[in-house]
């Protein structure tokens, strides 16, 4: 075969016999890299983290070295560490893995991380709905107090860091920074309008703050195991490491799949570890980095120059190679890698009502674009799944969109826009077809007012 | 407000952990709801008057945030996931099919106050849908060759003492303190 995986973050995800508990993680070597890290100066591990190139897994993939870097360190406030286990970006369930069956990793690469941005206190903002998630974490921190690696004066090193887990309750918004940190302080989670409320500068409590998703707080323990440097060799220019792929829908083997950048294409992935499409099938659309990032369609042709390389390219989806970069250069994102594939059984319509039901439930309404529009392209999308679909709804659909993105305080105003920006781009004709066809019986429509899927 | 001593135990130890009171809201509106079932307004002052917040403040939370209610729900709390991937597998007929097992539409109660039925979004076991959640428990794969079983589990967690059963965690899973 030729696709492989590389397991970093996942080295012990499903691995037969390996437990979450502290002496299984032990016998594994964990806490070897936060002891050699406690010795080194804080600002030489920020430097570590800067040099890697790690980009952030919680969708943005913003420099993560780069983001510590801003942190005011001048105010005299205490600095907060954060960790964002919100995950609910549909087609998402990479960062669960990691709670659920690792969860010392991630404590290791915290208390790492806590370290060296100094920080006097650190959260684990977890999904209320990962409830035995949150059981795990709690016992895992449990066991590591009690060894002296969080608390007080860990490891005998004078530096003291605790980890609280705090509940979220159901809000997908919750998963932005600053709707998390509003929720955090026991509010609402609407998000803050940026500036003047970088995190960095005005986090937590009006204090600099760190917001790091899980699989990137655990990625810094094996950037410190490492180096940098080295860690900057894995994966391609501007997209250092590994990505993993959690991949459903219409595959024969959905799953996660850890994967160095840029070293295999979708077409690997999705052929090779995912057994290609079901029997009788075939592929038809992917999302492929949660569900807000721009859909691409099979059969379609990218072209263009490469970023990095300067090499013209012409590729199918199947052709493009796993990496943020690429990924960009096709007009979509990498995200969270949440890859979702559709065959030639799906009707895109109901995709986009389903999608739309997500992000009108998920709206915080504070902005009237994002609060009105996404309200008005669910009802739309809904009404239109269920036989009363105009042709002039297509074109509208994408006016609304257009009017959303770009003018709203966070980017859940994108997360509305982009998909259906993208379905008008490559599935308008489909659109047409079903719309013009409506009153003859053909194609599927729902009597009882939601779409089929 | 008739608070179990363990749920006044786990109120009190909250408080050291965090800088500031009012981060407490979400956390006491966790522990009140699995304690009483549901938010009462009673509750909800009471929450208000222990972190001295207004009322309205602890209302605001309670109304923005999914997982919490204002109402009691049925013994047996069933989340059905509706979004994208899980979709793809099916979730709708398997909605449609719990619905019809357990007596019960979904957004409501069963008559006999047994089973509550809810679509919600994207648990993040996308890989595995159709995914369920059962109270505390989830259910993954829950396609129509699953179903019998799943429902067999539902029933079963309803002839159960109700607080037990909906706070149990899974097998191998350690209790939640807090
Ligand atoms: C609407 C919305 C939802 C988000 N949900 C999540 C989430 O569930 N988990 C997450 O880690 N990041 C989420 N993010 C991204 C965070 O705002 C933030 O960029 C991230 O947690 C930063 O961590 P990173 O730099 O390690 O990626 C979301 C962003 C937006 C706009
Ligand atoms: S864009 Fe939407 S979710 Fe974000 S702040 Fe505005 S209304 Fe809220
Ligand atoms: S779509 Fe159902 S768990 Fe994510």
């Amino acid at each position: 075969m030729a696709i492989q995986e590389r397991r970093i973050i996942y080295k012990h995800v499903d691995e037969p016999g390996y437990t979450a508990d502290i002496d299984c993680y032990l016998r594994n070597g964990g806490y070897e890299v936060l002891k050699k890290a406690l010795q080194a100066k804080p600002e030489d591990l920020c430097k570590e983290v800067f040099d890697s190139g790690l980009t952030g897994r919680g969708g943005a993939g913003f420099p993560t070295g780069m983001k510590w870097k801003f942190l005011d360190r001048k105010s005299g406030k205490p600095i907060y560490l954060v960790c964002n286990a919100d995950e609910s970006e549909p087609g998402t369930f990479k960062d669960r893995q990691i709670i659920y069956q690792d969860p010392h990793q991630l404590i290791e690469g915290m208390a790492i991380s806590a370290y060296a941005i100094q920080a006097k206190q650190a959260f684990i903002y977890i999904r209320g709905e990962f409830i035995n998630g949150a059981r795990i974490l709690e016992t895992a921190i449990e066991e590591a107090r009690a060894k002296g690696f969080i608390g007080e004066d860990i490891c005998g090193s004078g530096y003291s860091c605790d980890i609280v887990v705090h509940r979220g309750a159901g809000a997908y918004i919750c998963g932005e920074e600053t709707g998390l940190i509003e929720s955090l302080e026991g509010k609402r989670g609407y998000p803050r309008i940026k500036p003047p409320y970088f995190p960095a500068v005005l986090g937590l409590y009006q204090c600099p703050t760190i917001v790091n998703n899980v699989e990137t707080l655990s990625q810094v323990k094996h950037i410190i195991e490492m180096g940098g440097t080295e860690f900057a060799k894995i994966g391609v220019k501007g997209d250092t490491g590994t990505h993993i792929f959690g991949v459903s829908g219409h595959v024969q083997r959905p799953g996660y799949y850890e994967i160095e950048a840029g070293s295999a294409t979708f077409g690997e992935l999705l052929y090779d570890l995912c057994g290609g499409p079901l029997p009788g099938r075939k592929f038809k659309a992917l999302i492929p980095g949660g569900s807000s990032t721009k859909i691409l369609r099979f059969g379609e042709r990218f072209t263009g120059k490469h970023p990095n390389t300067g090499e013209p390219f012409d590729w199918g989806v199947e052709d493009i190679p796993l990496d943020a970069i690429s990924l960009r250069a096709c007009g979509t994102f990498l995200g969270t890698g949440g890859s979702i594939v559709m065959d030639d059984s799906t009707d895109m319509m109901e995709v986009i009502a389903n999608l739309m039901a997500f992000y009108g439930h998920e709206s915080c309404g504070q902005c009237t674009p994002c609060r009105e529009g996404s309200l008005w392209l669910n009802k739309m999308t809904t009404r239109m799944t269920c036989g009363h679909a105009r042709p002039e709804d297509v074109d509208l659909m994408k006016n609304i969109a257009d009017q959303i993105e770009g003018r709203t305080i966070c980017a859940h105003g994108e997360a509305v826009a982009w998909p259906v920006q993208s379905h008008y781009n490559k599935f308008k004709d489909e659109y047409l077809d079903k719309i013009a066809h409506q009153g003859d019986g053909r194609g599927r429509y729902n009597p009882n007012g939601y779409p089929l899927i | 407000m008739d608070l179990a001593p363990e749920t006044l135990q786990k109120i009190e130890s909250l408080f050291p952990k965090y800088p500031d009171k009012r981060s407490l809201t979400l956390p006491l509106c966790h522990l009140v709801q699995e304690d009483q079932g549901y938010l009462s307004d009673e509750a909800m002052k009471w929450i208000a008057a222990k972190l001295e917040i207004e009322p309205m403040k602890v209302l605001e939370v309670v109304s923005f945030y999914p997982m919490f209610r204002r109402k009691p729900i049925g013994k047996v709390h069933v989340k059905v996931c509706r979004t994208l991937s899980c979709a793809l597998n099916g979730a709708y007929k398997t909605c449609e099919k719990l619905e019809e097992a357990l007596a019960c539409k979904r957004g409501g109660t069963s008559e006999d106050g047994n089973y509550t039925i809810e679509f919600v979004e994207c648990i993040a076991d996308c890989g595995k849908g159709p995914v369920v959640q059962v109270d505390d428990r989830l259910y993954e794969n829950c396609g129509p060759e699953q179903l019998e079983e799943l429902i067999a589990r539902i029933k079963e967690a309803a002839s159960a003492d109700p607080v037990t059963a909906r706070t149990a965690p899974e097998p191998g899973t350690p209790a939640y303190k807090g």
